[in-house]
């Protein structure tokens, strides 16, 4: 009989920092750009050439280390991980080893509908590698492109503590949920800025020790991830059932196999000989500055939901959906912080009006990509419209018409109420009256209906006035008046 | 005769990690030679360093971090001009095999 | 005051450029002329004649039109072969760099264009700045221009032997462990060692990033003190480059000395037997007191391992620093079966013998298992040499010592054994591994040899003005008159 095994999951996380430029010069890393044309003597390693850190990368990673929990240290340093590859401009890697910038931490998140806390190791800043457009120019060579070479990323390396290819997911997508919405990376897998190393080993269940593991290169999709744990757990269950040893080892993923395989290269015993760059002082963030970026940093979607369905009248549902993107989130907050200084109506009113119109109209034709998102209408135009639905000077549907004519037009609120010809919703209730008096009249079994205690029919009479009016009249004022009218 | 502070196979191990090609004449001449150094550097383990820092850098530097602004850089035929073998977009280098 | 020198140095050549007393085309035609006629020394690696002379007209044009000239207006340079110049050769005297042109300036070099001076040519060195005889370069020795079967000493052994030749007013050198000082020893030329981070490194090619300063050779004290003023500063692309503010050096040379206390190495000095050497030091001491300084004893209990640190700590730094010469992106390939021979072979046929060893002695400290007990060891030993000068600083404004333990030695004598070559080093070690300034002044003649002997000042961080004053004291003192017979004929 198999015995059952445990699966033993850590995950090495590189997430490339959302700056300008580089980790250590002034080449900016857009992505997407000809070959060696986001390139200077640094990022070449041309002799000479010298580092100097970005400060925006260091003070982003500090804020990932912040919102994670991490012991963000006010002293960090710089080492040098030596080796040779064509990838690597100076024969060596600058990456934080000994004096990381981030120690510790940790992230919790949903596995289904059960919370997992997974520990944090560290967090520590390094420089990307160029890289290997294989094949190009006939085939026979590599060419390498240097574009990417010294962009700043983040490594963060989680314990051991993951037992499942489903929690790894789980894991993975809130970490770059929290990330995005930080503003520290843009989540984008496809382009590489979010990538994976994964170590797996596999013990008996009931053993303390961990079994021998392998580490599972560069895997830039969730579904991969996934896919290339349980290959790689059922790999190293046949190795050992067939009373065989699993061999520590770097594999890789074939996605096109659907399996991981052995890179091991023979000749080279890894000794990276680590030791501080010479060139780079200590970087030093004191307290004060660490203080200072903590409270400047971007809410996390927990906190959001929290503040959403507590103060702004959200539901789960509603805050869950408006958290979806942190472009998305900062939309709503944007929408409904200006309704609510409008001080027309109570805050939960005011964020409920705003999440039920972005969710009904906005996000039907949103598009995202990466930390970026493309909306058909301004958020301050959004709420410019909805401020005059709340100040009565349109109704709701008008506000819908309206807005699909902003969006369709570009143009703003006020231009297109001018060029449609929208009329201010009737809320002179002298000259409501005259028609729905009219209406109850008309309707005598309706009437009696509501009169017996059937006040579901009010809809059907709201019905009839709109009709009349043709949607201009105010429904709040044709509530109202209704209301009395149909006492009578 | 591997009996000094280091051995021919040391020798050969560190010139792999710092990518010489050594011939035997040239690792034997490199054991003798490294061994005298290694000899001439043991007088530093008397020295007792207790409770003592290392200095990476003998005079402490507070350097400014780097503004995230970009500067110009290289045009890519600049970048090239250096190049022992180029396709004209890129460097050429021997052929990388994935994973190797 | 000594006598001026034969040829004109820097600062009597930008006042009489600025003055238009003379043209900067003429003054560069001259050091041209002086470079090729003392092409036996082979100090230079690349002499770039049209270029120099282009670039001295537009400095006499811009003249003409009446715009104000820099402080080094028409001042001939030589560049030692470490320092990056746009579009010009920059080998470092290695065949890894055959050819190799960068692409940038190094910012020492901007900051000379920038007060009009004129680079004329590339001077050979020890191969990556490792030696002290000069005799390391891939383009064959050096030579003292006292004594043509002499070293000029190393590794900036061809900016000092064109200095001390009046080819150029001014050569810059690198100094990492006594670079500039050792050969301004061996050649008798005045060479400033700054503070660590003094002056940026960006496009100086690394040897040892800690310890690499660039520094200036000159033929008198306060030429040195006017290009130090106009290389000082910070640059906000090297990281390590220090924010402090950059004091007048030329006005310190003019500065009285009475009442600073000058610490003496008593007890080192004993060790040394050269008499020339002894005596120079013994002179430079009296003249000193005759100043008015007060001659204290100190020691520095950890100085005796400086070779030891060093040569650890440096060939550490410089295995990495030299792992981008590998072929793929600029300079030297040796194509190979695969990518590993490629390296391999490519390093193997690029690097000459000290740099391989510098390499290997490097690689093997920071290898798995003697990190700790090599690297470590001696960055630890480094902290109690760094203890050693504070203490000694609260007794005395600087110390003197000699510069070099011989006046220069013979091409050949030392290049068997490594390790007597860095035992050269032994007085220039210290001041390198603490990052404090410290420079050579010559004083005479030696009796013995006849050749250059002098003194080398050091003092505490970013007191490059108290060097300097101390320095113009010994060199007015002295009489010395940098005029090597070889060159200029008869007695010096």
């Amino acid at each position: 009989m198999a015995r059952a095994y445990e699966t033993v999951i850590g995950l090495e996380v590189h997430a490339q920092l959302k700056t300008a430029t580089k980790l250590f010069c002034g080449c900016p890393t857009d992505y997407g750009a000809a070959p060696n044309t986001q390139v200077c003597p640094v990022c070449l390693g041309l002799p000479g050439a010298l580092p100097v850190p970005n400060e925006r990368a260091m003070e982003l990673a500090a804020i990932a280390g912040l919102a994670l929990g991490c012991d963000v240290r006010s002293e960090s340093r710089f080492d040098r991980k030596n080796y040779f590859y064509p990838d690597l401009s100076k024969g060596y890697q600058i990456s934080q080893f000994e004096h990381p910038l981030n120690l510790g931490g940790h992230l919790t998140f949903l596995v289904g509908d059960q919370e997992k806390t997974v520990g944090l190791t560290r967090i520590h800043v390094e420089e990307d590698a160029a890289k290997n457009l294989h094949g190009a120019g006939g085939g026979a060579a590599t060419v390498v492109d240097f574009n990417r070479g010294g962009t700043p990323l983040i490594e963060i390396v989680s314990e051991p503590d993951l037992r499942s290819a489903v929690e790894a997911e789980a894991y993975l997508r809130k970490l770059r949920d929290v990330l995005m919405f930080l503003g520290v990376n843009d989540g984008n897998l496809e382009e590489g800025s979010f990538r994976c190393d994964a170590n797996v080993s596999v013990r008996p269940v009931g053993q303390e020790e961990f079994g021998t593991r392998t580490e599972i290169k560069n895997i830039n999709s969730f579904k991969f991830v996934r896919q290339a744990i349980d290959y790689e757990v059922s790999r190293q269950v046949g190795v050992l059932e067939s009373g065989g040893r699993v061999v520590q080892e770097t594999r890789g993923w074939n996605d096109v196999t659907g399996k991981t395989f052995s890179q091991r290269s023979k000749e080279d015993a890894h000794d990276y000989r680590y030791f501080p760059d010479p060139d780079l002082p200590p970087i030093v963030f004191g307290a004060e500055r660490i203080e200072a970026l903590r409270k400047a940093a971007p809410k996390l979607p927990e906190q959001l939901r929290a503040e959403w369905t507590s103060e702004w009248g959200l539901t789960p549902y509603d805050a869950e959906v408006l958290t979806g993107h942190p472009a998305i989130a900062a939309y709503f907050g944007e929408v409904a912080g200006a309704l609510d200084a409008g001080g027309r109506e109570p805050r939960a009113e005011a964020g409920k009006r705003a999440a039920n119109f972005i969710q009904a109209e906005v996000l039907r034709d949103v598009k995202t990509s990466g930390l970026d998102a493309t909306f058909s209408v301004p958020a301050a135009d959004v709420a410019e419209l909805l401020s005059r639905v709340q100040a009565g000077t349109l109704t709701g549907k008008q506000g819908k018409q309206v807005f699909s004519e902003m969006a369709s037009s570009g143009e703003g609120a006020e231009a297109v109420i001018a060029r449609l010809g929208v009329q201010a919703p009737i809320s002179d209730t002298g000259a409501l009256e005259g028609d729905i008096r009219a209406i109850i009249a008309a309707n005598p079994a309706q009437h009696e209906q509501y009169k017996a205690g059937k006040t579901k029919v009010l809809g059907f009479f709201v019905g009839q006035v709109m009709r009349v009016t043709k949607g201009a009249a105010d429904p709040a004022t044709v509530n109202a008046l209704l209301e009395r009218l149909l006492q009578e | 005769m591997d009996d000094g502070k280091i051995s021919s196979e040391q020798v050969r191990h560190v010139a792999r990690l710092a990518r010489l090609q050594l011939d035997d004449v040239e690792v034997e001449a490199l054991r003798g030679q490294l061994d005298a150094i290694l000899g001439y550097v043991a007088a530093l383990d008397a020295v007792d360093v207790t409770a003592l820092l290392p200095s990476f850098h003998a005079i402490p530097i507070l350097s400014p971090l780097r503004e995230d602004v970009a500067t110009p850089g290289l045009t890519r035929e600049r970048a090239l001009a250096a190049a022992p073998a180029s396709d004209g977009e890129g460097f050429a280098v021997p052929k990388v095999l994935e994973g190797a | 005051m000594s006598e001026p020198s034969p040829v004109a140095g820097v600062v009597d050549t930008a006042e009489a450029v600025r003055a238009g007393e003379q043209r900067a085309e003429d003054v560069v035609a001259q050091h041209v002329a002086r470079a090729k006629a003392r092409a036996d020394l082979n100090a230079l690696l690349h002499l770039d004649e049209e270029r120099a002379l282009s670039a001295a007209r537009a400095v006499d044009e811009r003249r003409a039109r009446g715009e104000a000239l820099g402080a080094l207006a028409g001042v001939p340079v030589v560049l030692k072969d470490n320092l990056c110049l746009d579009g010009v050769p920059t080998t470092c005297a290695s065949r890894i760099l055959e050819g190799y042109r960068p692409p940038y300036n190094a910012d020492c070099v901007e900051r000379l264009i920038a007060e009009d001076a004129v680079i004329i040519a590339k001077a050979n060195m020890d191969e990556f700045a490792m030696g002290s005889s000069n005799e390391n370069s891939a383009f064959g020795p050096v030579k003292n221009p006292w004594d043509l079967t002499r070293a000029p000493g190393g590794s900036s052994g061809g900016s000092a032997a064109a200095t001390a030749a009046g080819i150029g007013a001014v050569a810059l050198g690198s100094d990492t462990g006594g670079s500039v000082r050792q050969p301004g020893a061996f050649c008798g030329v005045v060479a400033i060692k700054p503070t660590y981070g003094r002056l940026s490194r960006y496009g100086l090619i690394a040897f040892a990033s800690s310890l690499d300063q660039v520094g200036t050779m000159t033929r008198d004290v306060r030429d040195g003190a006017r290009v130090l003023r106009v290389l000082a500063g910070h640059d906000k692309r090297d990281a390590t480059s220090a924010v402090e503010p950059v004091p007048d050096y030329e006005a310190a040379c003019a500065a009285p000395v009475s009442g600073l206390r000058v610490g003496v190495l008593r007890a080192a000095l004993d060790q040394v037997e050269d008499p020339d050497v002894r005596a120079a030091f013994s002179a430079a001491e009296q003249s000193l007191r005759d100043a008015g300084c007060d001659i204290v004893d100190i020691e520095l209990p950890h100085a005796h391992h400086g070779v030891s640190v060093y040569y650890l700590v440096a060939t550490a730094e410089a295995s990495s620093n030299l792992a981008r010469f590998d072929g793929m992106r600029f300079g030297l390939r040796v194509t190979g079966d695969d990518l590993l021979s490629t390296y391999e072979r490519t390093r193997a046929q690029g690097f000459g013998p000290e740099v391989k060893r510098r390499i290997m002695l490097g690689t093997y400290a920071l290898s798995s298992g003697y990190y700790d007990a090599f690297y470590i060891k001696a960055q630890k030993v480094r902290t109690l040499m760094v203890q050693d000068y504070q203490r000694a600083f609260e007794r005395c404004d600087a110390v003197l010592s000699p510069t070099a333990p011989t006046p220069a030695f013979g091409l050949g004598e030392k290049t068997g054994d490594p390790l007597a070559m860095y035992l050269a080093d032994i007085f220039t070690l210290p001041p390198s591994l603490a990052g404090l300034p410290a420079m050579h002044v010559p004083v005479g003649l030696g009796q013995a040899s006849g050749l250059p002997v002098g003194v080398q000042v050091t003092t505490p961080a970013f007191t490059e003005v108290r060097m300097l004053q101390l320095a113009a004291a010994l060199e007015a003192r002295s009489g010395y008159v940098c005029a090597p017979p070889a060159l200029f004929g008869g007695a010096g």
